[in-house]
């Protein structure tokens, strides 16, 4: 099936339909990103993508239609593919053994960056519940850390979370690795120096900003965190 | 059938030859032979790897240095976070080998993790990431190696788009100055399960656990091959030079048969977002899609990768699956928790196993260790610790391997 007679159907009435242009502004804004022509190169339709796609096989997911929209700068299917699918991606880059050299998990990672800087609705219903990942790995530059395997996150890894849980300040003081030993809140111990490094980092590539469409209220709480911390060292 | 059609007995012949590719053939350019022009025009500096190194052949024919000894330890947050023995292991190995060595506390992650789960960050962002965890390897003099697939596969795609686009290294150089830092790229980006393939003989010559009657599924990590794949290592003597040779190669010097499974190339389910919060995804196609595969085509004593994610997903998704009555029960390591038990680590001071989900204790004894001798001590190190007798463990602790031969 190509890409002019596919018609899933699969997201009437789940999102607010757009005007073209506004449709064409958020593909040009992708197109401009300049890893964009390393990304992309046509669309031989052999499927390869496909096969390997672990969310193609539990989602309604296609790797190629999202080269095949992008090749043809079909900005319909351009934007049904950002409000319904790219969330779907694993970011395995399985797909990147296509013979023409795309790298489609490489486009969605451009359509997410876009969809997440102008703050669209399915952007932030699918990280809901994932503001306490992004206030961790902004102010620690850890993705995950100890504290944060609780029972109520993880109650389908078992009785192990639980146990886990009571014994964490033990079984941490349990590791010989030094920069490990007794840390709970971060995966490692940090300079605080590094740190400051890694907020200037994030302000000055405007990183922050990104995060103010995600989350308003979390933003305002990492920046007051992160200036204090810098004026103090200033 | 036509004449042009290449009959499928010679196909299958040609799929059964090694390959030996031919490096002057190679589809792409060799980035280092780029970062060098760079580093001549003055652009940036590059770290090259420190003798002694050992040289392996990558997917396109290529050589690759593989640093030895003098070592920075670009930790994973997933596996200092969640699957410390993974860590451990691998300084233990470091250690039981003399190897000089940082630790480093000026380090964060790469962060890719978060960026391929929610990308709340951007090209540039992440540049700097990674340049600043390089500089700060550099200040040092001793040589990155980095512990997470994901970190090894974004740092060599980041690196790509650095050295292929003026506007992003401009970008990136004046918050580098900002900060006082050099840029810096290593001429060799390099994963620890690449030290781990070249120290396997070395690592077998000290081996002190029989693993002759082990069988193991392995998993080859996505962002260890998939991402800028010419960087990964391949040899025609493992699967005759068509998939990755790291992990499997350990594997079999340690006497370990290595079975294979039809869904090889499949991810392990773990999506990076939906690992956190969508891991209806995850179960399914972790369970699904390689542990019932591997657990119907091979059963298994064990699966082993070489990536935090991976081990985290097929051992956590294990416990739902079960309750269904699904067909699951196979322990997951990392490579370096099997190089470090073959060599006499402790299960539970060195690798950790208390922190995995899925039963180990059928491995443990299948390889005749009597898990509930040194579950005892490890029992006793955290009393201990609770008495306040101790501040926690220490390399001392842990360094001596529980057998000898």
């Amino acid at each position: 099936m190509s890409v002019a007679t596919w018609s899933p159907t699969k997201a009437s009435g789940r999102y607010r339909d757009v005007p073209e242009d506004t449709k064409r502004q958020l593909f040009e804004e992708v197109k401009s990103d300049p890893r964009y022509p390393d990304f992309l190169y046509g669309c031989y339709e052999c499927g390869i993508c496909v096969s390997a796609c672990p969310s193609a096989r539990f989602y309604d997911f296609s790797p190629r239609v999202i080269a095949q929209a992008l090749a043809r700068e079909d900005v319909d299917r351009f934007y049904e593919i950002l409000m319904e699918d790219i969330w779907n991606c694993a970011q395995c880059f399985s797909c990147v053994r296509c013979p023409r050299g795309n790298n489609p998990g490489g486009l969605v990672t451009l359509m997410r960056e876009v969809a997440v800087r102008h703050g669209l609705e399915q952007a932030q219903q699918a990280l809901q519940g994932y503001s306490r990942v992004i206030y961790k790995i902004m102010l620690k530059g850890n993705q995950v850390s100890p504290d944060m395997l609780q029972p109520d996150f993880f109650p389908d890894w078992g009785p192990w979370v639980r146990e886990f849980s009571r014994n964490m300040s033990t079984w941490r003081k349990a590791i010989p690795v030094d920069t490990l030993r007794n840390v709970t809140d971060a995966a490692w111990r940090t300079d605080d120096k590094t740190l400051r490094e890694l907020y200037t980092i994030w302000f000055e590539t405007g990183n922050m900003e990104v995060i103010r469409e995600v989350d308003e209220g979390l933003y305002e709480l990492l920046v007051e965190i992160m200036e204090e911390e810098l004026e103090a060292a200033s | 059938m036509s004449e042009q059609v290449i009959p499928l007995t010679e196909l299958r012949e040609r799929k059964a030859q090694p390959v030996r590719p031919n490096p002057e053939e190679a589809p792409r350019p060799d980035l280092r032979e780029e970062l060098f022009e760079l580093e001549a025009r003055g652009e940036l500096i590059v770290h090259r790897v420190p003798e002694p190194f050992a040289e392996v052949t990558t997917k396109y024919g290529r050589t690759k240095k593989v640093p030895i000894d003098r070592l920075w330890h670009h930790k994973s947050c997933g596996q200092c976070g969640h699957i410390p023995g993974y860590t451990t292991s691998i300084l233990w190995l470091n250690r039981q080998f003399g190897i000089d060595y940082v630790d480093p506390t000026d380090q964060t992650s790469c962060t890719g993790w978060n960026y391929y789960a929610s990308a709340t960050s951007n090209a540039v962002a992440q540049i700097l990431v990674m340049c600043r965890n390089f500089a700060a390897a550099y200040e040092t003099g001793y040589y990155p190696l980095i512990h997470c697939g994901t970190s090894y596969g974004h740092y060599k795609e980041l690196r790509e788009q650095l050295v292929h686009h003026k506007e992003l290294r401009d970008q990136v150089r004046r918050v580098l100055d900002k900060l006082g830092k050099p840029l810096v790229v290593p001429e060799e980006i390099v994963h620890y399960s690449e030290w781990v393939h070249v120290m396997r003989h070395r690592i077998a010559e000290r081996q002190v656990i029989d693993m002759h009657d082990i069988t193991a599924c392995v998993h080859p990590a996505c962002h260890y091959y998939k991402i800028v794949a010419e960087d990964a290592i391949y040899d025609p003597d493992i699967y005759g030079g068509q998939r990755t040779a790291t992990v499997t190669a350990l594997l079999q010097a340690l006497g370990i048969t290595v079975a294979d499974y039809s869904t090889w190339f499949d991810c392990c389910g773990f999506g990076f977002r939906h690992i956190l919060v969508q891991r209806d995804f995850t179960r399914s196609f972790a369970v699904l899609r390689k542990i019932e595969v591997m657990k119907d085509e091979a059963n298994p004593d064990m699966t082993v990768t070489h990536d935090t994610g991976c081990v985290t997903t097929l051992d956590k998704s294990q416990f739902a699956a079960k309750a269904h009555q699904r067909r699951v029960g196979v322990p997951v390591l990392a490579d370096s928790q099997v190089a470090a038990l073959a060599m006499g680590a402790h299960p539970f001071r060195v690798l950790q196993l208390h922190w995995h989900s899925t039963d180990w204790r059928p491995l443990l004894e299948k390889l005749g260790i009597d898990w509930q001798r040194y579950w005892a001590e490890f029992e006793e190190d955290l009393a201990a610790i609770e008495r306040g007798e101790k501040p926690g463990l220490t390399w001392e602790d842990a360094e001596q391997p529980i057998l000898t031969r």
